[in-house]
């Protein structure tokens, strides 16, 4: 049997998923891709968790990732109804189109 | 998980994030973030996570992306075609956003070998990661931010119901 994997590959791996939603989240201006790039940046941070918790043999980091989901979950239903109620008043979900706050 | 293992299924990984990113249609980007999810699961199989694993596919790909498709479909977005930013802003963000990838990965090789811990070659205990030993953690030490937990969950429901009703009677 091959050597398992180092701990190491799987942050470089979260890094680099990191980076992707980040890069999402700053280039779409569709209000609900940006959304799903939020999820990705989430769940890279639950991928480091996990490969940490596996470390370290301890579960707490398992247990984080719990509470990750739920906020996610609360993220997700309530940044959903925002983007309903902001098409509802300017029949569009362009991120660009939004800007009664520039400068 | 061997080496062997893990390189293709993290290429595979990556390459449905950045479809996530690169797709014009909202629709295919949240089919791909369903398989980087599933993707995720798989990974988190491999890590003796077998409970996360089961809530990443039931929560994350079930229940969170039905909501986002619901939404594309309320909101009938099918056609995007105002999507393109500025080059100028878009190059910014993306060499930004790989500088930071860069440091991060530079800061894991430099720091990866100093990693407390048994590591990936310990073997863990036959029931690390199962239901029972996540729950009698999560019931007695993070009694607290459980309960806290429930609370927001609470005001998030009201939020949400309150945000997408058309009047408030």
């Amino acid at each position: 049997m091959t050597a398992a994997t180092p701990t190491t590959y799987f942050i470089a791996l979260s890094a680099v998923l990191f980076s992707i939603g980040a890069v999402g989240v700053l280039v779409r201006r569709n209000a609900i891709v940006i959304f799903m790039c939020i999820e990705l940046m989430l769940n890279a941070a639950n991928l480091a968790f996990v490969a940490f918790a596996r470390q370290q043999l301890s579960i707490d980091g398992q247990v984080i990732v719990f509470f990750v989901m739920t906020v996610a979950a609360a993220e997700a239903a309530v940044g959903l109804a925002i983007i309903i109620a902001v098409f509802r008043h300017r029949q569009t979900v362009n991120a660009d189109e939004m800007r009664l706050l520039r400068w | 998980m061997p080496v062997l293992l893990f390189l293709p299924l993290a290429a595979v990984l990556l390459l449905s994030a950045l479809g996530v990113v690169l797709n014009r249609h909202p629709v295919r980007s949240a089919m791909c973030l369903v398989a980087t999810l599933f993707l995720l699961a798989v990974f988190f199989i491999f890590l003796d996570a077998e409970f996360v694993a089961a809530l990443q596919i039931i929560v994350y790909a079930g229940a969170i992306m039905v909501v986002f498709l619901f939404v594309i479909m309320l909101l009938n977005l099918e056609h995007d075609d105002s999507e393109r930013r500025r080059i100028s802003w878009q190059a910014t963000a993306i060499g930004s956003a790989g500088l930071f990838a860069l440091g991060l990965l530079y800061i894991v090789k430099k720091t990866g070998t100093l990693m407390p811990g048994p590591g990936m070659d310990a073997t863990p205990a036959a029931d690390f990661g199962s239901l029972q030993v996540v729950a009698l953690r999560l019931f007695t030490a993070y009694l607290l931010p459980f309960e806290i937990t429930g609370l927001l969950m609470l005001a998030a429901v009201v939020g949400a119901v309150v945000l997408a009703k058309k009047k408030i009677a």
